[in-house]
């Protein structure tokens, strides 16, 4: 164990995207020596993925919003399920995250008068995200990354940070291996913060990258952490569909934003068919009132075509399964009859290229094929929301790996907020913590042990192979865990999800330990399986649908439900499930959302709720 | 797009470059092929049934993250934006790993030279806000930096660039493209007040580029690096240093004299 890397940091913020960056930085500033280490290469963490933009009420379009409308959007977008205190300093909060990715260099699109221009999306009332064309994500990683860059900070790149450390009840470091060199490293932390993203690699129609394993969320659950929400999973409405190589590839919400709208195989706007009551009052119900909304929203109610996402990709869903959808089972995304060409090239210079690159399809002269891709996943560890503290102490959650803002489903543009707000705050309260604390110790034997399990890939004699149990995972979870969800297909998961840890557990390693993504992924496959796990009985328990969770044996909304978290914890290896009711909003807040509650039966895409649905 | 179908699908036979840091050969090796396939699609078809240690960097598979660089056929390509269809049927590819920079393990390659010379770049310096606490920028003035703002660190133009690619000498006194791409964005951006020339020149080495504009012709992002970087960065080095009215001005107005001796010759490359 002497031949350990090892290392010793104020605080260690794992993951590299947003939120890992945003907190380094913050970490930083306040005198912490801080770390960032990160899987890929720094610049490429999932962040820079992200289209459409970062939602924040600067008011520069429509002067009538603000951070109560923001915040009430929020959390009617998140079917109620959000923690309040989160989603209302999520909205006070990101418009001075966004205007100091400005300080640091960024290049937002500028409205006429020389101000962050703001564009619209689902969910929200007002043009509100602060945008760069359709890569937001790339001109926000890139800031980011600059300015961690010109601090000194160090950051381990291609370094895959596998369990957590713990000194105690408290968590006092990490331990990983150089991807390059398969060697393990140490680290000795008095805070960490895990900014790791989410899971989409379990699913086989996914936006999400190979990077998205679950690993932080499986490592706080290992480690004795609280998860909730994770259930609580978002399928994109669109994801390309055709050719398969690109299938799930995301097309960003801007799309609908900048004016497209969806359509089945007869060209029917068939969005006006699944308003639900809980949005009606908000929603426009005839075409003309929708498309003049883009420009008069003073005298007109949104498109349906930009409800929130969980309501768009269930109706998606609902139209392939009645027939109506294309030859490669999706719907259309026409913004070609509906704008200029060089406005199209302009606002969606990403969109344009990716179609004309990897399906010869030119979006300024045909409809796109697009249906529902797993792209996000609103549960995770459990977190205080002013500090993102975690309920081991030492750790930190922020990002996407952590849960609570999104409540049951995200809207667009909430992420990248997300990830500087409480990235931000997850910095912050880490290095005031490793301020108050002395040194940390890390334990030799834990570390022995950690080593030993990460070495064992090499040495079983087992013969399958790590490719094809992903393979394997993301097809149960795909058919069984998916958009629509019911009571047998949930358990017959969980019997399967049984039968691929045992599989994973005779996959059989070869080659050497230097750049071998064959021992990485088998590595991953643990998390993935785990995390999964968590995944399908929240779902199994959770008897209603809200949000990203909708059951087909429960179609609606439940009263009772809607005031509680379900809670996941490790104990003894084995996860425990619990609920727990969710922090009530205080009074002089409950008046900015509104009395009502999400009603009627959801689209499950079965035979009874086809054509009706609210 | 061809319409096959998969039970209609055809062999693809692509040669892999196979190695490490003490040598290597290309391996060939056989998958079968799906519609709208592209390179990337058939290195990880091989990973995952052939080939399990095969190392490949590769992160959003959508040309937005510019980790899968590699040379295809001798082009230095992104292999997630190669469609299969782009080459003749039957056609065996040959993939390799970048030439430029030193290898790991199999398409992977050392590409820490560009992460050094990130740390050598000066910070952006705004200067102070409007005075109702704005900051008013137009359309029409950040257009051309956010041109370089689409770099996705691909590295492609580091690649190919002959100053490195065939002269590894020249790497300590030489950023290359992409950091001339950098660089032009921080010159350019309306707000900045750090000024990078004189660095620029002696540090960066902008004068070992004699703008044959190989790096432009394989950006992925399809940024004028030389026409819009290289060359408006070397007219402001060339004024600061050799121009005697701004000289004369410089001098007039007390500041520190640069006037420098001559940018270095180009390599024979």
């Amino acid at each position: 164990m002497n031949d350990i890397e090892r290392h010793e940091y104020d605080v260690v913020v794992v993951g590299a995207g947003g939120a890992g960056l945003r907190a380094a930085i913050e970490a930083h500033a306040r005198g912490a020596r801080t770390a960032v280490v990160c899987k890929s290469l720094l610049g490429k963490a999932h962040t820079v993925m992200a289209e459409g933009g970062i939602a924040a009420a600067l008011a520069n379009v429509w002067k009538e919003d603000n951070w109560k409308v923001h915040f009430r959007d929020t959390m009617r977008g998140g079917k109620l399920l959000n923690n309040w205190r989160m989603a209302q300093l999520h909205a006070q909060e990101a418009p001075d995250r966004v205007l100091e990715l400005e300080e640091w260099g960024a290049l937002f699109d500028r409205t006429k008068d020389g101000l962050i221009l703001q564009r619209d999306f689902g969910g929200h009332r007002y043009a509100r995200l602060a945008h760069v064309g359709d890569r937001t994500g790339l001109e926000m990683i890139r800031t980011l990354q600059d300015h961690v860059v010109a601090q000194g900070i160090d950051v381990f790149m291609e370094c895959t940070v596998r369990h957590l450390l713990k000194d105690g009840d408290r968590v006092s470091g990490a331990i990983g291996y150089w991807r390059q060199t398969g060697k393990l490293v140490a680290f000795a932390a008095k805070a960490v913060v895990l900014a790791t993203g989410g899971v989409g690699k379990a699913w086989k129609i996914t936006s999400n990258s190979w990077e998205y394993t679950g690993d932080g969320i499986a490592m706080a659950l290992e480690a004795g952490a609280d998860l909730i929400d994770m259930e609580m999973t978002q399928f994109h409405p669109t994801g390309m569909v055709w050719p398969p190589s690109v299938r799930g590839l995301l097309v960003t919400e801007g799309v609908r934003g900048d004016g497209g709208t969806l359509k089945n195989k007869s060209g029917e706007r068939f969005m006006f068919k699944y308003i639900p009551d809980f949005f009606r009052a908000d929603t426009a119900d005839t075409e003309r009132e929708a498309d003049a909304w883009y420009e008069d929203k003073r005298n007109n109610r949104r498109t349906p075509d930009l409800l929130p996402r969980d309501e768009v990709a269930r109706a998606i869903n609902s139209e392939v399964k009645a027939g109506r959808g294309t030859e490669h089972g999706g719907v259309f995304l026409d913004i070609a009859s509906r704008r200029p060409a060089d406005y199209i090239r302009r606002r969606l210079p990403s969109m344009y290229h990716q179609f004309k690159e990897l399906a010869d399809v030119d979006i300024t002269k045909e409809a796109m094929e697009i249906g529902p891709t797993l792209h996000y996943i609103m549960g995770g560890i459990r977190v205080d929301p002013d500090t993102e503290a975690t309920t081991l102490p030492g750790l930190y959650a922020a990002g996407e790996v952590a849960a609570g803002m999104h409540g049951a489903n995200r809207l667009g543009g909430n992420s990248l907020s997300d990830l500087l707000v409480f990235g931000r705050r997850a910095g912050l309260a880490a290095a005031d913590l490793a301020k108050r604390t002395p040194a940390v110790r890390v334990d030799d034997a834990q570390i022995g042990a950690y080593a030993d399990r990460l070495a064992e890939p090499f040495q079983r004699s087992g013969n399958e192979n790590p490719y094809q149990v992903q393979a394997d995972l993301q097809e149960t979870m795909h058919d069984l865990v998916g958009i629509i969800r019911t009571k047998s297909e949930l358990e017959e998961a969980l019997v399967r999800l049984e039968r691929l840890r045992a599989r994973a557990a005779r996959v059989r390693v070869s080659g050497t330990r230097r750049y071998n993504p064959g021992w990485h992924l088998a590595l991953d496959l643990d998390n993935l399986i785990g995390v999964s796990e968590a995944v399908a009985r929240s779902a199994l328990l959770r008897e209603e649908s809200r949000g990203g969770h909708t059951r087909e044996d429960y179609p609606k909304p439940d009263p009772e439900w809607g005031k509680r978290n379900v809670v996941v914890r490790q104990r003894d290896g084995r996860l425990e499930l619990a609920t727990e009711p969710i922090p009530s909003v205080p009074d002089e807040l409950r008046g900015l959302i509104g009395e009502d509650k999400p009603t009627g039966q959801v689209a499950t895409g079965a035979p009874a709720a086809v054509g009706g649905t609210s | 797009m061809t319409a096959e179908t998969p039970a209609a699908a055809t062999n693809i036979r692509m040669k892999v470059w196979r190695g490490d840091d003490t040598g290597g050969a290309f391996v060939e090796f056989a998958v079968p092929s799906d519609p709208g396939m592209v390179v990337l699609d058939v290195v990880h078809r091989i990973q995952a049934t052939q080939a399990p240690d095969l190392a490949v960097r590769w992160n959003c598979k959508a040309g937005k993250c510019g980790s899968c660089s590699a040379e295809i056929n001798g082009h230095p390509k992104l292999m997630c934006m190669t469609r299969m269809n782009e080459f003749a049927p039957g056609e065996v590819i040959a993939v390799s790993p970048v030439k430029t920079f030193p290898v790991i393990k199999d398409l992977v390659t050392d590409v820490s030279f560009n992460y050094e010379k990130a740390k050598t770049v000066p910070a952006f310096k705004p200067k102070p806000k409007e005075a109702d606490g704005t900051r008013r920028m137009y359309q029409e003035d950040v257009d051309r930096v956010q041109e370089f703002h689409k770099c996705i660190e691909c590295f492609l133009c580091q690649d190919v660039c002959h100053v490195i690619r065939d002269h590894e000498e020249n790497k300590p006194s030489f950023s290359g493209p992409r950091f001339f791409v950098r660089l032009a964005g921080l010159e350019m951006h309306p707000l900045d007040t750090n000024d990078r020339l004189e660095l620029i020149r002696a540090k960066h080495g902008l004068g070992f580029c004699n703008i044959t504009k190989c790096c432009t012709e394989v950006c992925p992002e399809d940024i004028h690096i030389t026409d819009n970087a290289i060359i408006p960065l070397k007219e402001r080095v060339v004024t600061r240093n050799y121009d005697p009215i701004a000289w004369a001005l410089r001098r007039m107005r007390g500041k520190k004299d640069e006037f420098a001796p001559p940018e270095p010759e180009p390599p024979s490359a």
